[in-house]
């Protein structure tokens, strides 16, 4: 047993389960597109919590396309596997994320060909799907797909030499037939809704806009909670695909997920933090208007919840990514991970991650240090 | 039946990765050297305080703007495809090809998309400096994702820094400097990105040419114009020299690509390179037909580009394909294998590969090393082991050759087109030139036209490849229905189609609308 080898695997699901986290926290772009219509009521009332939008959309853009890649260059099997099986779903999430992009920059131009309606539906759209589908195909993390994998194939000369593959022509879209995974899609759009409404209380001076936010989070919770909670619950119960350390051999254990928590303590706590500082930022919005620093008590806490998850199926002999069609294909952080060398490689350069993270702060800052109204996006020559 | 539904899979895979290549290369380019433009413009305003470069670069700006938000939207598309239509590839090689896209996304696209909004937005909030430097570094994070998708592209090119390892059935980095410091990654990116900065410059020319037309806002042309044609012009310089450098790397590392481009089909020595040509169409490989209707031939320049010796031997496609043997400078025989021999010794890497499988499984540790011995010996033709028939090697030759030809001709063209348009700036006689005012104009579509041939090259030339020598574009494709691929690559074809008239549409109209509040 290499040690170092088994570090560095974990370490980089951490990195996967941190950046999953951000990626979620960041979906508030998403979740703020579908409530243009609920907490703006005018056109400049739109045009202003679009903008307030389109200055972040960029970062959730961008993390999801680093989380994309950090998992080619950490499980590269699980790049292959889900992503050349699972195929309509992942295109149906990159579809609603390309029609996002130039959304922002195209709507109110003169010449945008398509109308300011059309590209607001694309934000909608994107906001609506975007989230539900992520959601739930990170369920699958837990629930299962129907592929296999066979390294073999590849010297399978004039015949098929693809290593993995999906059991059936549905290529993911048969998992919004489980109703966990749907479950978790649908708390994930809630809650991007909930942290979407956070961001504008944050963000806009304009007390109508405020006012409406603050009604959302109240209305948003209900269902994430109900959501939230079937998903959980659920999977705290179920069985849950384990592996035998000994031999690698892939089965199904009794409240796998629950014993996971038991004996991660730490991962347990990380999640129930997590959990607790969503709950804390939603209610004492609710509670008390005034206060409008919800948006980083509940991103945080969505951000560590992620990470409690994410954790709790990739460690401690759990396949993170397990196969219902053939047990012993499913993935797990030993038997997809990079070799030991590129784990390491890119160890190194992920000690460049807290300059990253420090300028994007100072940027933030620098951008949000006043509140917008409708009179400075009316008055930049750039605005959306 | 399965190799039919294979292939059709592979074809309409390919469409879809390069009808989402194309559409992304119509944005990024610009992005590559309108940004360092939009930073030299504001690094004057901020030292002479003159309103007249903040509104001029606000302007390109809007521009780059514009053109930016769709190359994001196909650039996403881009990488997960690699997994969606490519997945044996992924796993294959993922090991190595994962960690520039990681990089990538860890240090060139943050970078990128935190200070684009600061230079959009930022005007009024930070300090004049630092709103310069987010400027800069929005120009420096572009150019620094290019290296890391450039050297994974140069890697795939020329597969440096690796071993193949039996356990895992997978190719596995062993050197990261020799994948990132590969002599095919650097020319590669740098020939990449400079073609870029002559692109950027062309249009910034051709939009202020346009402005010049309708005389309006001339001094905004006339110092656009400048600062574009010197750019373009030191631009022009790096690319020719990159353009040599790449031209030497794929003589050396992907001979068959290089016969392509020049419809080469008998190897010889003192080969010269042709300027303007004519391919007979029809030609194969196996006929005796003259290659060429008409050409113009530059004397032993195709071997001083290959070899650095105007004498020295260059193997044509038919070389290629049937072995090869010739004298080198210093006397010594030399000989390259022929496609049935690597063919052949691709397959036995393969069967080695199989029997180290099987003796692993028993336990076997003597026939597990003797194997081993073999997939040593023979790795480095495993690709050929999947492939039937010698006219497989051969790349689409007529578009591998025009593109080639016009990539060139155009690129000879612009440099041109730079000295005339600064001597004349110099003379001050620009604006009364409508002619060349005009061909500034229409010079726009045709930098475009140079930049996707130059792709062209790239990409079809080294077919059947995506792993130079080890996978073939058929072994890596996902094993999805073709009805799929075909059904997305519709989607997405009308999707891009669209947002690209509309991007046009929105382009055209705040050009027309023009800078603000200057001459």
């Amino acid at each position: 047993m290499d040690t170092t080898y088994i570090l560095l695997q974990h370490y980089w699901w951490f990195i996967i389960a941190l950046l999953g986290g951000l990626l979620v926290f960041l979906l508030f772009v998403q979740g703020g597109q579908t409530l243009m219509y609920s907490v703006a009521k005018t056109p400049d009332e739109r045009t202003m919590v679009i903008n307030v939008l389109g200055r972040k959309w960029e970062f959730t853009f961008t993390t999801l396309v680093t989380f994309g890649g950090a998992f080619f260059a950490s499980f590269p099997l699980f790049y292959s596997t889900s992503f050349g099986g699972a195929y309509w779903v992942w295109l149906a999430i990159l579809f609603f994320f390309v029609i996002q992009a130039v959304s922002y920059e195209f709507r109110t131009k003169a010449g945008n060909l398509l109308g300011q309606k059309t590209y607001e539906t694309f934000l909608l759209l994107n906001g609506l799907f975007g989230t539900i589908l992520l959601g739930t195909a990170v369920a699958t993390f837990f629930t299962g797909s129907d592929f296999y994998v066979d390294r073999m194939n590849i010297t399978n000369i004039g015949g098929e030499t693809t290593i993995s593959y999906w059991g059936s022509s549905w290529y993911g879209l048969e998992a919004v037939l489980n109703p966990i995974n749907v479950a978790l899609g649908l708390a994930v759009f809630f809650l991007a809704r909930i942290l979407g409404a956070l961001y504008f209380m944050n963000s806009v001076d304009h007390e109508e806009v405020v006012r409406r936010s603050q009604k959302q989070v109240l209305y948003n919770t209900i269902p994430f909670l109900a959501f939230f909670l079937f998903f959980a619950i659920s999977i705290l119960l179920k069985d849950g695909f384990a592996i035998d350390p000994r031999s690698g051999v892939v089965s199904m254990e009794e409240y796998k997920y629950l014993n996971n928590f038991i004996s991660m303590p730490i991962v347990a706590a990380v999640f129930l933090i997590g959990v607790l500082l969503v709950l804390f930022g939603i209610l004492k919005t609710i509670f008390r208007p005034k206060w409008t620093k919800g948006i980083w008590f509940a991103g945080l806490g969505t951000v560590l919840t992620v990470v409690g998850l994410l954790l709790n199926v990739g460690y401690n002999n759990t396949s993170y990514y397990p196969s219902t069609a053939d047990f012993q294909s499913s993935l797990t952080i030993f038997n997809s991970s990079s070799s030991k060398f590129t784990l390491t490689v890119m160890s190194i350069v992920s000690i460049l991650v807290p300059f990253v993270l420090a300028y994007i702060i100072f940027a933030w800052r620098a951008m949000n240090k006043k509140k917008i109204t409708i009179e400075e996006v009316k008055s930049d020559s750039h605005s959306y | 039946m399965t190799s039919m539904l294979l292939t059709s899979v592979v074809e309409w895979s390919r469409w879809q990765f390069a009808l989402t290549a194309i559409f992304h290369w119509f944005f990024v380019p610009l992005t590559l050297g309108i940004t360092f433009m939009l930073a030299i413009m504001e690094t004057i305003y901020v030292k002479t305080g003159d309103e007249f470069w903040k509104k001029t670069a606000k302007f390109w700006m809007k521009v780059f703007g514009i053109n930016f938000a769709i190359g994001v939207a196909t650039g996403i598309i881009l990488e997960f495809e690699f997994g969606t239509n490519w997945s044996n590839y992924s796993y294959f090689v993922g090991d190595i090809f994962g960690a520039p896209l990681a990089i990538e996304g860890i240090l060139a696209f943050f970078m990128e998309s935190t200070f684009i909004a600061i230079m959009f937005f930022g005007w009024n909030k930070l300090s004049k400096k630092t709103h310069l430097t987010a400027t800069w570094l929005t120009a420096v994070g572009a150019n620094i994702s290019a290296l890391w998708i450039l050297v994974a592209n140069g890697w795939m090119q020329y597969p440096a820094g690796m071993e193949f390892n039996p356990d895992t059935m997978r190719n596995e980095m062993v050197n990261f400097w020799e994948v990132l410091f590969s002599p095919v990654a650097i020319n590669k990116f740098f020939h990449t990105v400079t073609s870029g900065y002559v692109l950027a410059a062309i249009v910034v020319m051709g939009i202020s040419a346009w402005f010049m037309l309708k005389k309006r806002n001339i001094v905004f042309a006339k110092k656009s114009i400048l600062i574009a044609a010197v750019f373009g012009i030191f631009g022009s310089a790096a690319l020719i020299w990159t353009g040599d450098g790449s031209a030497y790397q794929v003589a050396q590392k992907q001979p068959m690509k290089l016969a392509a481009m020049e419809g080469l089909y008998e190897g010889k020595d003192k080969a010269g390179l042709i300027a303007v040509g004519v391919l007979t169409p029809g030609k194969e490989y196996d006929d005796s037909k003259d290659p060429y209707i008409f050409k113009i031939e530059i004397p032993r320049l195709l071997s001083f580009l290959s070899n650095r010796n105007f004498d020295s031997y260059v193997p044509g496609i038919n070389d290629l394909v049937n072995g090869y043997e010739y004298v080198d400078k210093d006397g010594n025989k030399q000989a390259g294998l022929s496609f049935a021999e690597k063919r052949d010794r691709g397959r036995i890497a393969n069967q080695a590969l199989i029997d180290y499988k099987a003796a692993k499984d028993r336990g076997d540790n003597s026939s597990q090393a003797e194997a081993l011995k073999l997939i040593d010996e023979n790795f480095k033709y495993f690709g050929y082991a999947h492939l039937e028939n010698p006219s497989s090697i051969i790349p689409n030759v007529p578009l591998t050759f025009y593109s080639f030809h016009v990539m060139v001709i155009l690129g000879c063209y612009f440099v041109l087109l730079f000295i005339v348009v600064l001597w004349l700036l110099y003379k001050d006689k620009l604006h009364n030139k409508r002619w060349l005012l005009w061909l500034m104009v229409f010079t726009i579509p045709l930098v475009y036209l140079a930049s996707q041939a130059g792709w062209i090259v790239a990409e079809v030339g080294r077919q059947p490849w995506v792993i130079q020598d080890l996978m073939p574009t058929v072994s890596a494709v996902s094993r999805i229905d073709a009805g799929a691929v075909q059904t997305t690559f519709i989607l997405f074809f009308s999707l891009f189609t669209v947002l690209l008239i509309a991007e046009l549409g929105i382009m055209f109209r705040q050009i027309k609308k023009g800078p603000e509040g200057v001459e």
